[in-house]
C-alpha cells in the first residue's frame, strides 16, 4: 500500500503548532493570496470547527481584507482570532457555573452526554469546587445502568468530601433524581449535582429516559434544574453538532462542559455549536485530577485553538 | 445516517447523472463535494486530499469515459477505492499456536476499553475459548469493579489486585493465573491515557515488553475528529499495535476517523462496537464502513437493483409520457408493479441515500400503502384512469367504497398524482429518488 507510506510521511508534521504553520506560510509573501487562504483553511480544518464553519470564517476574512484594504499577510492571524472570538462574544450567560444564591436553593445541575465524555469526573471536580466555596453539596447517582457507575461516583463524593444519594444498580434513574431532590431540600443543600448514564443522542428510548429525569425535577419545582450541562469530549469531531442538537432539543441545555483539553485535540466543534445552536461553553476539563476544572474563557480558548 | 451529508452526496450523484459524459472538470467539481463529505465525516484533511487525488487519477482514466453511466462509475470508483483502503476483507486477531493468546487493549480515556474487553471476552467464549479478563486499570475510580461486573456478565473470570500494585506486575501475575486456570485467551484492560503523557505511555511499553502480547488493539472512539491521526500515530510510535477496535458506531457518527487512523498507522480495523450490551461487537466490514463514511446508504445495490428491475426502454416511454403530460393512472399502476419487483418498500427506501438509516426509523413504512393505492386505481374506470380530472365527488365516493378506502384517501391520491406529474415533468431523467418520495407520501 504505497499510499499509506506517503500519507504517513505527510502526517508526521501535524503536531507542529498551527500558528507556527501560518507564520511559515506568511514568510516571503507580500500579500494575502489564494495559496495563503488555502493554508489557513487547512489549519482551521484541523481544529474540528468543521467545513461549514471554515467556509464561513474564510468568507468573513476575505470581506474584511477587502473592506479594510488590509492585504498584509500578518493581518491573517488577528483576523482569524477575531472571527472565532466573535462567535463566543454573543454569550448571554456569564462563563462558569452561577454561584447558587440561597433564594433558589438547592441549585440543581443535571449532567448529560454521550458515553465516556467525562460526566462523572466533571461532577467530582465541580462538587469539590462548590464545596471549597463553602457550599453544602449533594450528588445523585442517577447512572444506574453502567457497571460500577455508582461506585465511581461514590469515590468522587468521597474525594470531594460531599454526600451522595444512590439506589441499587438498575433502579429507575428518575426516582433517584426525585429522592435526591427531596433529600437536598430536607438537608438544606446548596448544590445538587445529578450524574446520568452516558447515552448516544440517537437512541430514542434513552433520550426519553433522560427527559423523564428532568420532568420529574421540574414537577417538584418550576425552574428546576437550573442548569442542564452537556459534557462534550474535545476529541469529538463533527458528531458533536448532532450531540448538542439532539440533547438541546430534548433538554434545553444551558451550557456545555468541554473536557480532555489537556490532550492534543482542539475541541473546535464548540465553535460550530455556538454558532449554530447558541449553546455557550461554560467550563473546560483539563485533566483527571479533582482541581482540573476551569471556567471557559473565549480568549484563552482561541489562543489554544491555534497554539 | 447523517441526513445532511447524505443529501450532499445525493446532489453529487444527481449532478453526475445529469451529465451524459464527464469532462475532467465535471469530475473535479464532483470530487470537491466528495471531499467535503469526507471532511464532514471527520476524515483527516490530508487523508481526504490524498484520497481525492487518487480517485481523480482513476476516474479520469478512459474506462470512465467509455462507460454508459459515467456518473455511477465515478461513485463506484470512490466507493471501491475507499473500501480497498479500509482493508479489503475483514481480518481476525492473531492467535498464538501455544495458548494462552495474550490480547492487550489500549487507548484514550473514555474510548470504551473496559466495555470492549467485556465484549471480546464474551465473543471468544462464544467461540468455545476460555477467556480471562485482567483489570489492569488501577487509576480510574471503580474501574476494577466495572471490569469485574462485565466479566461476570460475560461469564469469564476476572483477575485483579486491589492494592496499589504496579500494572506491569498485575499483568505478569495474571498470566500465571490464566495458565493455571487453563485459559486460552487473556484480555488485558489497561487504563485510559493521553498519547502525550510520556509516563503513562511508558507504562504500556513496560507491560508490552514484559508480557509480549500476541495482539495489541487500539480502542478508539468512532466519533473522534481530526485528532485521530495524532492519537493513533503516537500509540503506534510507542507500541506498534496490531489492529484497531472502533467504538460507539451505533450512533450517527460517520466514523471517518477510521480512515485517518488506518492511513497514519497502516493498521487494520478489526472490530466495531455498536452498542452498550455485551453482544454488540462485530467484525469490521470495509465495504459497510465505506458506505457509512460516504453517507451513501447502500446506494450501489440500489443502482444495481433498479437497473435490473426497470427496463430501460419502459423507463424512457414513461418519461416521454410524463413530459407530454400523458402519464395516466394506468401507467402509474404498471410502474408500481415494477417498483414492487425491486423488493419491499422499506428495503428500497433504506437503500436510497437520505431516506435510509435513521431518517425513517421512527416511521414504520406501511407496506399496505401500495396495496391501497393499487386498490383505488383498480376501482377507477378506464376513462377515470386516463382522465383523472373527471373524477368528481360522487365518483370519489364510489372509488372509496369500491376499494375499501376513504374519500380522504382518494382525494390524497388524486392530489399527489397531479403533483407528481408536475414534478416529474420537470425532471430531465427518470429520478428514482423523487419517485420513491412521491410514493412514500401517499401513506
Ligand atoms: N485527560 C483527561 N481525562 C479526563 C477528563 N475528564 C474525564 N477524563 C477521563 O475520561 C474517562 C471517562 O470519564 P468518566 O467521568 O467516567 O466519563 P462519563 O461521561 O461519566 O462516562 P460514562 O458514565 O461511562 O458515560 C476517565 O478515565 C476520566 O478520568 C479530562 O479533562 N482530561
Ligand atoms: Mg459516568
Amino acid at each position: 500500500m504505497g499510499i499509506v507510506e506517503r500519507l504517513r510521511e505527510g502526517l508526521q508534521q501535524t503536531r507542529q503548532n498551527l500558528i507556527g504553520r501560518i507564520t511559515d506560510a506568511i514568510i516571503g509573501r507580500s500579500k494575502i493570496d489564494d495559496d495563503l487562504m488555502d493554508e489557513v483553511e487547512d489549519i482551521l480544518l484541523q481544529t474540528d470547527v468543521g467545513v461549514n464553519m471554515v467556509s464561513k470564517i474564510i468568507d468573513n476574512i476575505r470581506d474584511r481584507i477587502d473592506k479594510e484594504s488590509a492585504n498584509a499577510p500578518e493581518r491573517i492571524v488577528p483576523f482569524l482570532k477575531d472571527e472565532i472570538r466573535s462567535v463566543f462574544m454573543t454569550e448571554r450567560a456569564p462563563a462558569g457555573p452561577l454561584p447558587p444564591s440561597s433564594s433558589t436553593r438547592p441549585h440543581v445541575i443535571l449532567m448529560v452526554g454521550v458515553n465516556g465524555t467525562g460526566k462523572t469526573t466533571t461532577i467530582g471536580k465541580l462538587a469539590y469546587r462548590y464545596k471549597n466555596q463553602g457550599n453544602k453539596v449533594l450528588l445523585a447517582a442517577a447512572d444506574t445502568f453502567r457497571a460500577a457507575a455508582i461506585e465511581q461516583l461514590e469515590i468522587w463524593a468521597d474525594r470531594a468530601d460531599v454526600d451522595i444519594v444512590s439506589h441499587q444498580m438498575g433502579a429507575d434513574p428518575a426516582s433517584v433524581a426525585f429522592d435526591s431532590f427531596k433529600a437536598a431540600r430536607a438537608r438544606e443543600v446548596d448544590v445538587l449535582i445529578i450524574d446520568t448514564a452516558g447515552r448516544l443522542q440517537t437512541k430514542v428510548n434513552l433520550m426519553e429516559e433522560v427527559k423523564k429525569i428532568k420532568r420529574v425535577l421540574t414537577k417538584q419545582q418550576e425552574g428546576i434544574p437550573q442548569e442542564t450541562l452537556m459534557v462534550l469530549d474535545a476529541t469529538t469531531g463533527q458528531n458533536g453538532i448532532s450531540q448538542a442538537k439532539r440533547f438541546h432539543e430534548a433538554l434545553n441545555l444551558t451550557g456545555i462542559v468541554l473536557t480532555k483539553l489537556d490532550g492534543t485535540a482542539k475541541g473546535g466543534i464548540v465553535v460550530a455549536i455556538k454558532d449554530q445552536l447558541n449553546i455557550p461553553v461554560t467550563m473546560i476539563g483539563i485533566g483527571e485530577n479533582i482541581e482540573d476544572l476551569r471556567d471557559f474563557d473565549p480568549e484563552e480558548f482561541v489562543d489554544a485553538l491555534f497554539g | 445516517m447523517f441526513q445532511e451529508l447524505t443529501g450532499k452526496l445525493e446532489t453529487v450523484f444527481k449532478k453526475l447523472r445529469g451529465y451524459g459524459k464527464l469532462s475532467e472538470k465535471n469530475i473535479q467539481d464532483s470530487l470537491r463535494e466528495v471531499r467535503r463529505a469526507l471532511l464532514e465525516a471527520d476524515v483527516h484533511y490530508k487523508v481526504a486530499r490524498q484520497f481525492i487525488a487518487r480517485v481523480q487519477e482513476k476516474a479520469i482514466g478512459q474506462d470512465v469515459f467509455k462507460s454508459i453511466t459515467p456518473g455511477q462509475q465515478v461513485i463506484r470508483v470512490v466507493y471501491d477505492e475507499l473500501t480497498a483502503l479500509l482493508g479489503g476483507t475483514a481480518r481476525d486477531v492473531h492467535f498464538s499456536p501455544v495458548p494462552p493468546t495474550l490480547i492487550m487493549l489500549v487507548g484514550l480515556q473514555g474510548s470504551g476499553k473496559t466495555t470492549a474487553a467485556g465484549k471480546l471476552a464474551r465473543y471468544f467464549r462464544q467461540k468455545g475459548r476460555k477467556a480471562l479478563l485482567v483489570a489492569a486499570d488501577i487509576y480510574r475510580p471503580a474501574a476494577i469493579d466495572q471490569a469485574e461486573i462485565l466479566a461476570r456478565s460475560a461469564g469469564v473470570p476476572c483477575f485483579h489486585r486491589r492494592e496499589g500494585t504496579d500494572p506491569v506486575d498485575i499483568c505478569v501475575e495474571a498470566i500465571s493465573f490464566g495458565q493455571q486456570e487453563g485459559c486460552d485467551v487473556i484480555l488485558f484492560d489497561t487504563a485510559g491515557r493521553l498519547h502525550i503523557d510520556d509516563e503513562m505511555m511508558n507504562e504500556l511499553v513496560r507491560i508490552k515488553k514484559k508480557i509480549v502480547p500476541h495482539e495489541i488493539l487500539l480502542v478508539a472512539d468512532g466519533m473522534t475528529g481530526q485528532d485521530a491521526v495524532n492519537m493513533a500515530g503516537q500509540f503506534q510510535a510507542h507500541l506498534e499495535f496490531d489492529g484497531i477496535l472502533l467504538t460507539k458506531l451505533d450512533g450517527d457518527a460517520r466514523g471517518g476517523a477510521a480512515l485517518s487512523m488506518l492511513s497514519v498507522t497502516g493498521k487494520p480495523i478489526k472490530f466495531v462496537s455498536v452498542g452498550e450490551k455485551l453482544d454488540a461487537l462485530e467484525r469490521f466490514h470495509p465495504d459497510r464502513m465505506a458506505s457509512r463514511i460516504l453517507g451513501m446508504g447502500d446506494i450501489l445495490s440500489l443502482v444495481e437493483k433498479a437497473e435490473k428491475a426497470i427496463d430501460e426502454e419502459r423507463a424512457k416511454e414513461f418519461e416521454e409520457k410524463l413530459r407530454k403530460e400523458s402519464f395516466t393512472f394506468e401507467d402509474f399502476l404498471e410502474q408500481l408493479d415494477q417498483i414492487k419487483g425491486m423488493g419491499s418498500l422499506e428495503h428500497i427506501l433504506g437503500m436510497i441515500p437520505g431516506m435510509g438509516g435513521n431518517v425513517f426509523k421512527n416511521l414504520s413504512v406501511d407496506e399496505t400503502a401500495f396495496t391501497r393505492i393499487e386498490a383505488m386505481i383498480r376501482s377507477m374506470t378506464r376513462e377515470e384512469r386516463w382522465r383523472p380530472e373527471i373524477i368528481d365527488g360522487s365518483r370519489r365516493r364510489r372509488i372509496a367504497a369500491g376499494s375499501g378506502t376513504t374519500v380522504q384517501e382518494v382525494n390524497r391520491l388524486l392530489k399527489q398524482f397531479s403533483m407528481m406529474k408536475k414534478m416529474v415533468k420537470n425532471l430531465s431523467k427518470m429520478n428514482m429518488k423523487q419517485f420513491g418520495k412521491s410514493l412514500f407520501s401517499f401513506r
